[in-house]
Order: C-alpha cells, then structure tokens, then sequence
C-alpha cells in the first residue's frame, strides 16, 4: 500500500486511539472509575456526585490540555524538521521550549501584571523567549554558511542547557523552597494543574496554527529541497522562513505557558508520522497532530499512574522514551546524509 | 520570442576572489548555448548567476529585455527551470512523484493542492525520461543517474521558457546522455547548459561558449571554436579535432600527454 492510500487508514487508526487513550485517561488514576460511569458522565446522563467532579473538573481538563499540548508539539517538531532539513529538530532540543519556560518563568517572577493580565503576558513573554532562542541555535547552527545536524543539535542542547537553568535558577532564588515544583513544571513539564478556564487560548492557538500550516504543505516542501532548490521552484525562502520561524515560536510559546517544556514528543511523533504516510506535509501533519495527541495522553495517563499517588512529570517519561529514540535515530542516519548542500 | 542576454556579468566573491569578469553572451528560442572549460572555470557560477541563486556584482542578466534579478521570485521561476548538478534531498525523504510534482509549485497559489491535469503532466514527464517505474520510490534512494533524470522530469513540468542545466550527463549512461540532450533540445526552450564532454557539446549545441579564469575565451558554432589550438590553451591537451563523417560535426580526439603531434 503507497502511503497516499495508507492516509485515511492512519488517520482512522490514530483517531480510535485518541478516544480510547481519552477514555482510559478519564478512567484511570488513583481513583479507579468504571467505564459505564465515566461514560454516563461525558454523555450527561449520570447524577452529579464525587465521580463526576473527579471526571469533568479534573481529569478531563487534563486529557484535553494534554491532547492539545501533543499534537502541538508534534506539528511544531514536524515544521522544525522541514525548515532545518533534519530529522533531529524538536521544539525541545533545540532550545524553543526551554526559551518559551525562561521567558514564562521571568514574568512570573517579575510580577508583571496580575490576573487577567498574566494570561495575557506569559505566553507572550513565553513566545519571545522561543523565538529569541530558535533565532540563536539555528545562527549559531548556520554560522559560516551551510547548516550540518551535528552542529544544529550541538547548539540547541546546549541553549536548551543554557536556558532550563536560566529558568531553575530564577525560579530557586526568587523566593522559598516550595519552587522545587515549579522548576519541575517549567524545565520537564507537566500536565496536573489543568483547569478548564486555561485550555481556550492553546486549543485556539492549535487549530489555527494546524490549519495554517497544512495550507503551507506546498511551502513546507519545497523546503526540504533546500534554499537554492526551493528558491529556483518559486518560494521567497527568506520571507517563508522567517514567518514560519515566528508562527511555529508563537505556537510553542503558548503551549508551553501551559505545560512547560515536554521534550522528544516533536521528534518521535513526526518520524513515525512519515513511516506511515511519507514527508508530504498535506498529510504529515494531520497524521503527526493526531498522533502527538494520543501519544502524550497515553504518556500523561502512565505519568500519573505508574508511580501512584506521585504524579512524574510527564517530560520525564516522554525523555525516557525519547532518549532512547534519538540514538536509534543517530545511529541509524546514513554517513554523509547531515542534510548540508551537495 | 524568449531572449536571455547576460551583459557584462561579473561575479566576486565576500571574500574578495573574482570569479566571473565581462561575461556578456545571449541565447533566443530554441537555442542551446553550452559552457565548457576546465574545472573552476566559472561554468556553475555563471548558471547560478543566470538562474538568480546569485546576484552578480556587476553587469545584468536580461530576460525578454528585463532584468531577470528584479522579477519577483516566483514569476522567475515560471519561466526558468534548473537542473543542478549534484540534487539532495537532506535527511527527508520525499517520494520521487513528490520531487517532480514540485515543478507545478511556481503555477498554483501556495495553499492550492496539485490538480488531475499536473498529476498527467508528472506522469508523462516521468515516461519521458525513462523513470515512470520509480514514481513511487524514495528520491534519496535513486542512483545519480536516476535522479538527474528525475530532475530533468521536474524541469519539463515546470513548463519554462529558459532550462538551466549544470552537467545534465554527468552521472548518466552513455544512451541516457544521449537521450537527455536530445529530450532538452526538442523543447523548444532557450537552454543553457555547462558540458565537460566537447562531442556532446559539439553535436548538441548551436553555439559553445568556453569559459577560463572566469572570462569568456572563445564563443561561437562549434567547428569555430572546437579548434586544436584552443583546446592546448584552454585545457593543456593535446587534440586532434576532425569532422565527423555520419554527424558533421566537430570531433575532438583527444591524444596521449607524450604523443605531441602537429597535425590539425
């Protein structure tokens, strides 16, 4: 089967997935809700009871939050990916998500704004600090004119590096040890403290930036041909990157003002994505979206679960798979294939 | 009528290294214009200046009378195509229908998918360059040869007025060579195209323009310029050039560094 014909198959597949994930998601935790009920109570039918604030007020926020926040990074690592020519590119390694906590974090602790204004300003602030350090690993990755993995990797982990500990360090010495928490959140990520009232602006920010980058799969293409080729076919490069450089920070910021910086989701989630329905961004990102989605709520659930009534960051579990991933991924790569210009 | 006339070209590098100077040629409809000369010539620089992946310091590059470096990148790349040498595909794997499908970008708006009509012209021109079995195939997984050809179909979907090619035979066999030229000839396009083979050029072209140190040295029909003389100026070798017997064209023979014979 041509992975054109394999679409609607993934996409279905994948869909099954979610809503099942979702569905254990609801059920599971460290009280142990049956599926008749958890059903009764999405659908409206059940009485209002204990199990109903557990499933609606807590764990669905959650899902949802988790849900939006890995199909995000799938699509942004998916974007990434195409704009660095290179497989290796995730919002996390190359610093974006690390950037987008620093900048997150310094509103927090300067204070700036309370209440409303705070939703307002810290995906702001966390948008300016991905953009800031996506603009400084892919200079820094580019210096002397061609762009090898190795050194784009290099350079993302080490402003990756740079920044977590930027944001630790800001987070230990603005006040009190309780901000042992907080560094977690904000350097490994987290989906716990999810509320309804704080899943409007990723959820729009996902659908619009998703809807906007599919219309963009021809643009996406033509840049895994590289600049020259892209350019001699018709696309501004300069112009298109620059806009997608902002629109993918944007994305990112938001996200990550809400979960804090989730590692590896955007590398695994596009490799496996192209494995079942090849490069082609029309159908790429559709694929990868949905599977970024189940992917970190299935990792949320294992994330609250596997070590119950501790609640792991779920960064950690998503590095723990992710790691190990990237290696394959490194060993794997043929000899000369670092995506430079031939 | 397309015309394209580079006038007075030159290019220099940031760093301060000249690497083309007066480079004045021009080339109409349905002409084939090759560059020869010896590696480090100046042949890709001049084909990347005259496709716009460089701006020259001086001099313009004229298409139809205007200047090609101030179309708008897209309206160029409606009437240029390239085929550059060595294509690469980076660490992301596209199918080789997904490459060729790509010389329809520069014709839809960005968000617009490709029609049924572009699917039959990225099937036809993979039929017509040998390759419609690999349609599906990974493009990094193709041979040299294979790929150039791909990228031969990808130019001729593009529908262009000028095709650009940079060594179009270097990786293909003898017959795909053959048929390559012949295929880029029969468009009707003006083409450009930096040759090592002298016969090839000689058979194919209407006019050889042979470039050294960055100038243009000698340009004209090939039994003008495809002289002996030239060949031990331009190349350091020693050759005899005849008139072949079945084509009528100029053959270069090339002869031993030892064997210095004074023949012409």
């Amino acid at each position: 089967m041509t992975p054109r014909r394999r679409y609607p198959l993934v996409l279905g597949v994948l869909a099954t997935v979610l809503v099942a994930a979702a569905g254990a998601g609801l059920a599971l935790g460290s009280v142990r809700i049956p599926a008749g009920d958890v059903l009764g109570i999405v659908t409206g039918s059940a009485e209002p009871g204990p199990y109903r604030t557990i499933v609606l007020d807590v764990r669905l926020p959650r899902v949802v939050l988790g849900a939006v926040t890995g199909a995000g990074l799938a699509v942004i690592g998916t974007v990434l990916q195409a704009l660095v020519r290179n497989p290796l590119a995730d919002p996390f390694l190359l610093g974006v998500s690390s950037g987008a906590s620093a900048g997150a974090v310094a509103v927090i602790v300067l204070g700036v704004g309370a209440g409303v204004a705070t939703t307002v300003a810290l995906p702001a602030a966390a948008f300016a600090g991905a953009l800031a350090a996506l603009v400084l690993v892919y200079g820094l990755a580019r210096r002397g004119g061609s762009m090898t993995g190795g050194r784009l990797v290099l350079a993302g982990v080490a402003v990756s590096y740079v920044l977590s500990a930027l944001t630790s360090l800001i987070l230990v010495t603005s006040a009190g040890a309780e901000h042992v928490q907080e560094v977690l959140h904000w350097t490994l990520g987290g989906l716990g403290g999810a509320r309804w009232d704080m899943l409007a602006l990723p959820t729009t920010a996902l659908t619009l930036g998703t809807l906007v980058l599919i219309a963009l799969a021809r643009p996406l293409d033509l840049l895994l041909v590289g600049e020259e080729g892209a350019t001699v076919l018709g696309l501004d490069t300069g112009r298109f990157r620059a806009g997608v450089f902002v629109l993918a920070s944007l994305l990112t910021g938001i996200l990550v003002a809400y979960s804090g910086a989730i590692g590896f989701v955007g590398l695994m989630v596009p490799h496996a994505a192209r494995m079942a329905v090849g490069a082609a961004h029309r159908t790429l990102l559709p694929v990868a979206a949905l599977g970024g989605a189940a992917f970190l709520v299935l990792a949320d659930l294992a994330a609250r679960t596997v070590a119950a009534p501790q609640d792991i960051p779920v960064g950690v579990l998503t590095a723990l798979t992710g790691g190990p991933f990237f290696l394959w991924m490194l060993r794997g790569r043929r000899a000369g294939a670092e995506g430079s210009p031939a | 009528m397309t015309t394209l006339r580079a006038e007075s070209l030159s290019y220099t590098t940031p760093q301060g290294r000249t690497l083309l100077s007066d480079i004045t040629l021009h080339a109409a409809d349905g002409e084939t214009v090759a560059l020869v000369g010896p590696n480090g010539s100046g042949k890709t620089t001049l084909l990347r200046c005259v496709y716009a992946a460089l701006r020259p310091t001086g001099g313009r590059v004229l298409l139809d009378g205007a200047d090609l470096h101030a179309l708008p990148v897209k309206a160029r790349a409606r009437r240029i195509a390239t085929v550059p040498q060595d294509a690469d595909a980076g660490g992301i794997e596209l199918t080789v229908r997904e490459i060729v499908a790509m010389g329809r970008s520069p014709h839809h708006r960005f968000w617009e998918a490709d029609t049924a009509a572009d699917d039959t012209l990225v099937r036809e021109a993979l039929a017509r360059v040998g390759i419609a079995d690999l349609a599906a195939r990974p493009f990094p997984s193709l041979s040299g040869g294979e790929r150039q050809r791909a990228l031969v179909a990808r130019a001729l979907v593009q529908q262009p007025d000028v095709v650009v090619l940079d060594e179009p035979t270097n990786h293909l066999d003898i017959r795909y060579q053959l048929e390559i030229l012949s295929l880029v000839r029969e468009l009707g396009t003006v083409n450009l195209l930096a040759l090592h083979d002298l016969n090839l050029a000689a058979y194919y072209c209407d006019r050889i323009c042979v470039l050294a140190g960055g100038r243009i040295v000698a340009a004209g029909p090939p039994a003008d310029v495809l002289t002996a003389e030239l060949l031990r100026e331009v190349y350091a070798v020693n050759a005899e050039v005849g008139v072949h017997p079945v084509t009528g064209a100029p053959t270069v023979v090339y002869l031993p560094p030892a064997r210095v014979t004074a023949t012409s």
